[in-house]
């Protein structure tokens, strides 16, 4: 009995930080944004400075008609949503916030090949998606998200790899219990390649193409409304949660911090989860968006020669330690 | 020198950055009113009081939007057996700020300063006839007009204040003068007293004798 209550707790916890932390996230944006280009952004919803605009939004979304078109893939177009945002859910239940069993959903063994096994299966929603709608432009969204995916989980992969090899563990605790300060530089450029690779997989700006709206509307989700809309938006920003946060983990140290390593390593994980979630906003405000040949090239040319250059270098050190 | 590779991303994150930490251009206007810097075109009031109903602005007015209605009243001689005078009373002051562009002509041309730029600018209507605005919602912009901005210093002395200060010296000559002669009439009289109270006493008596025997 005890442990169901402990599990439900668990969950509910896991839940509420799901729908909330990305709400900030949405908000800081707006915000970051706004003030990066010379703006005050929402000002009215809820009074002070616009801080309750996100659940105006969604109540706003809520009300509008949930349409499905009538050439489309209907079961298929109508699960896309879930199939994006449900991956960024279980994530976020394997991502240790502290030391010790009670600041993590669940502890996974094998943390790092569950954690990007199932952030892969959200881009599947979009192809879903993009293929379901029976609208051209869904299809040229999804195919770019394809051809995005390919390109950018190898580079993830590999620079994740070089952490378990640095740590010789794939559990995110236990990476995070063999965590030493000089990591930062020893791994700094496969963290760079890690959290570059992650923006494109959630198709952040400067990545967007998938969803260019100047080319192709929006993309895969450009026959969605209403709710389902507004989840894969929400997929949107639980990414960002869940890439800073896995960012944190794996490169960062985590609850490490220079002072109050006991009881205090949570809000050295939140710390830099939100510093990292600025970064993704600032880099968004700052870049145009890559052309298609660019995006690829970078991928293919410079990221997967970095992060097997980052195992490389990985190898040698471990090895010269031991 | 080749640049720094990356350098270019660096110097783009270096502008958003800074520009998050200035302060915003958003104007929160109804909030906030927007500081009108002073001579503001905003809309023309009227000084009805100062108006002669001479018909000059309504004349030069490039887009004849001013109408002016008026008829002539007597005015009864001020001094009895004077002659009878006419006199322009106004009737209807209206401006079409439909078709108004705020040229300032008018306001340049009233010879008795009746017309005035007033900051005021909220004056939108949904009906382009409600523009054609009359005489008592321009005599209510007058209150909005801000006070003539201060000289310059060591400028020379307006006309108008020039001309207040030559008749304020006059008064005040004149004033002086009556006071002089007003002081000079009351010495002449204090010594004409004082020589009389120099005079015996036994004289005084005699005469206040006098006075009883007559009685």
């Amino acid at each position: 009995m005890n442990d169901v209550l402990d599990v439900a707790l668990r969950l509910l916890i896991v839940f509420a930080v799901f729908m909330v932390v990305p709400l900030v996230v949405g908000q800081a944006e707006h915000k970051v944004m706004a003030h990066m280009q010379g703006r005050l952004g929402p000002m009215y919803a809820g009074g002070f400075h616009g801080w309750a605009q996100l659940v105006a939004d969604g109540v706003k979304f809520a009300q509008k008609e949930d349409v499905v078109p009538a050439e489309a893939d209907r079961r298929i177009f109508q699960m896309a949503p879930a199939v994006a945002l449900l991956p960024y859910l279980l994530v976020i239940v394997a991502i240790p916030i502290g030391p010790g069993e009670g600041a993590v959903g669940q502890v996974v063994d094998a943390g790092i090949f569950f954690v990007l096994a199932v952030m892969g299966v959200g881009v599947l929603g979009s192809l879903m998606a993009g293929w379901a709608s029976a609208n051209k432009f869904s299809l040229l969204g999804g195919l770019r998200t394809a051809a995005q995916l390919l390109a950018y989980e190898l580079p993830m992969l590999l620079a994740a790899a070089s952490v378990a090899m640095a740590a010789g563990t794939v559990s995110l605790p236990g990476i995070l219990n063999a965590f030493e300060w000089w990591w930062l530089p020893w791994q700094i450029v496969g963290a760079l390649v890690f959290f570059v690779a992650g923006l494109a997989e959630l198709q952040r700006p400067p990545f967007d193409m998938p969803v260019a709206d100047s080319e192709i509307i929006f993309g895969a989700y450009t026959e969605y409304t209403g709710l389902r809309f507004a989840l894969f938006l929400l997929a949107e920003y639980a990414g960002i949660v869940v890439l800073c946060g896995l960012t944190t983990v794996l490169f960062l140290g985590g609850w490490h911090g220079p002072f109050g390593a006991d009881g205090l390593g949570w809000v050295w994980t939140l710390l830099k989860t939100g510093v990292l979630a600025f970064v993704v906003i600032w880099l968004r405000v700052t870049y145009p968006r890559l052309r298609e040949d660019q995006l690829q090239k970078l991928a293919w040319t410079t990221l997967i020669p970095l992060a097997l250059a980052q195992i490389a270098l990985t190898g040698i050190v471990k090895v010269a330690i031991n | 020198m080749p640049p720094i590779p990356g350098s270019g991303l660096a110097k783009g994150l270096a502008v958003t950055l800074r520009t998050m930490t200035k302060r915003t251009v958003t104007a929160q206007y109804p909030d906030v009113q927007p500081e009108l810097p002073p001579r503001t075109r905003g809309v023309i009031g009227l000084f009805e009081e100062n108006c002669t109903v001479c018909m000059l602005c309504a004349r030069e007015c490039p887009d004849w939007c001013i109408y002016i209605d008026s008829h002539k009243e007597t005015v009864p001689p001020a001094a009895p057996g004077g002659r009878e005078r006419s006199r322009n009373v106004l009737d209807r002051f209206a401006i079409d700020f439909a078709l108004c562009m705020y040229c300032g002509i008018c306001i340049e041309v009233c010879p008795f300063d009746a017309l005035f730029w007033s900051p005021e600018f909220e004056y939108a209507e949904t009906d382009i006839h409600e523009l054609t605005h009359e005489r008592d919602k321009l005599r209510e912009w007058m209150w909005t007009v801000p006070e003539p901005p201060a000289l310059d210093p060591g400028a020379e002395e307006p006309k108008e204040i020039a001309a207040a200060r030559k008749t304020a010296d006059k008064l005040r000559a004149q004033e002086e003068r009556e006071a002089q002669e007003a002081r000079e009439a009351q010495e002449t009289r204090e010594t004409q007293e004082a020589r009389e109270a120099a005079e015996s006493p036994e004289d005084r008596s005699d005469r206040a004798a006098e006075q009883e025997g007559q009685e």
